[in-house]
């Protein structure tokens, strides 16, 4: 690893003036891609600001309408969290399919999203739930946020404080993981909101990352049941294709995981 | 160079250290705690396992100044007066090894599993939670009951 100077943070302010003044800063939060990538001189940061300990992006608050998460709370905290199990189960249990149980004790749901890794599951949920990024700056729809691979419309800078979810009327997550790295193969969520609307978020299959299938939207909100997924045809040229498993491969599995999800999201 | 005071194993343990040194290194170079051990470097093993304020982590991904003022946990704190720990003992009693390489974090990540899971521990919830650590050698049959006996073990001891 190249050498790197750490700060931290006192608050969001105080990280963001740092960010400002180093040469090539980069926040750190959990670090569990960041550390790695560093490790591996992909990434060579002359500064660190280390925002995880900052209470202010820390927490998790639900009502019956709204689940809001602290940017820097863990995927730990999340799979843990009673009111979260209670409001959206399905982000519960996405959280605790993220990495290991030690990965999950460190990484956070602002990296995750910041980052925006084509296989994340974070993104799915996001997208699917139709959640509200909030940053140091502005609040951000999930429409809007997710631009490609590893990258978001997030400024040089701008810190992720927290994120909105609305609480859906039902919601799942199905995800194929790689055998060997736990990443999405493929992971759909699918959710119906309080107001009867489908919406369907797939990541690590597309080529541009962490999409929204809207053929099979339009096919569940006539009939909200699995075989109704049958009738749709998914572009296997939008897809990824890599070692790991061919576009066609990924188009079919996305069929599959949007079934899965819709059975237990039923159930 | 950052200026950083860790506990470790109950003992305050401070130096002036790179800001890029990892969790790991400190252990092992600074204070030549040398249990843990470094086995794939890419977070995917698990044999770098300590317990950073009660929790499992992977102390290949994290600085040591991130650790500053935290209670660090090792294999080498987990014995008392000469005895082992019940979840050590169990790995003896069950040959929860081979060569042994991956053992620390195995029995930190158990530990660590008996803490958020209970004492009592199925075998699919052992070999389930048991994804973010790699055993080479032995097919993980002894692992397993070795964290099973150990985490029975564990029941009403105070020094978890």
């Amino acid at each position: 690893m190249y050498e790197t100077t750490y700060h931290l943070a006192s608050d969001v302010k105080d990280a963001a003036a740092r960010f400002a003044a180093a040469g090539e800063g980069r926040y750190l939060a959990g670090g569990q891609t960041l550390i790695p990538t560093m490790k591996q001189r992909l990434a060579a940061p002359s500064d660190l600001i280390d925002i995880s300990r900052l209470a202010e992006l820390r927490g998790i608050a639900a009502s019956g309408e709204l689940v809001t998460i602290g940017a820097a709370t863990t995927h730990a905290e999340v799979q843990r969290s009673d009111a979260v199990s209670r409001a959206i189960p399905a982000l519960a249990a996405l959280a605790g399919l993220i990495g290991d149980p030690a990965v999950r004790h460190r990484g956070t749901l602002g990296g995750s999203l910041a980052n925006d890794d084509p296989a994340a599951d974070y993104p799915a949920a996001v997208l699917a739930l139709g959640a509200t990024i909030h940053t140091d700056k502005r609040a951000i729809p999930a429409d809007l946020f997710f631009t490609g691979l590893f990258a978001t419309v997030l400024d040089d800078g701008e810190i992720i404080t927290k994120v909105a979810f609305p609480v859906p009327a039902k919601a799942a997550y199905e995800k194929f993981k790689h055998p060997a790295s736990g990443y999405a193969m493929t992971g759909v969520f699918v959710a119906r909101t309080k107001q009867g609307e489908v919406r369907v978020a797939v990541t690590g299959a597309g080529n541009r990352g962490v999409f929204r299938a809207g053929d099979i939207e339009k096919v569940l909100a006539d009939h909200f049941f699995p075989a109704a997924i049958d009738a749709v045809t998914i572009d296997a040229g939008a897809m990824l294709s890599d070692i790991h498993g061919s576009a066609v491969y990924r188009a079919n599995l996305v069929k599959v995981m949007a079934k899965r999800a819709v059975r237990a999201a039923a159930s | 160079m950052t200026s950083v005071s860790i506990t470790v194993n109950g003992k305050n343990a401070s130096a002036e250290i790179e800001d890029r040194t990892l969790l790991v290194e400190f252990l092992r170079e600074t204070l030549r705690l040398t249990g843990t051990h470094i086995g794939c470097d890419t977070s995917q093993c698990g044999a770098c396992v300590v317990h950073v304020n009660g929790l499992a982590v992977k102390s290949c991904t994290m600085f040591a100044v991130q650790a500053n003022g935290a209670e660090v946990v090792t294999i080498e704190g987990l014995a008392s007066d000469g005895a082992l720990h019940p979840m050590q003992q169990a790995f003896h009693e069950h040959h929860g090894l081979q060569c042994g390489f991956c053992t620390p974090g195995m029995i930190m990540t158990a530990i660590d599993m008996v803490r958020r899971l209970g004492p009592k521990l199925e075998e699919a919830t052992i070999r389930h939670d048991l994804e973010g650590n790699i055993c080479r050698c032995t097919g993980y049959h002894n692992i397993v009951r070795a964290i099973a006996a150990g985490a029975a073990a564990m029941t009403g001891i105070s020094n978890q």
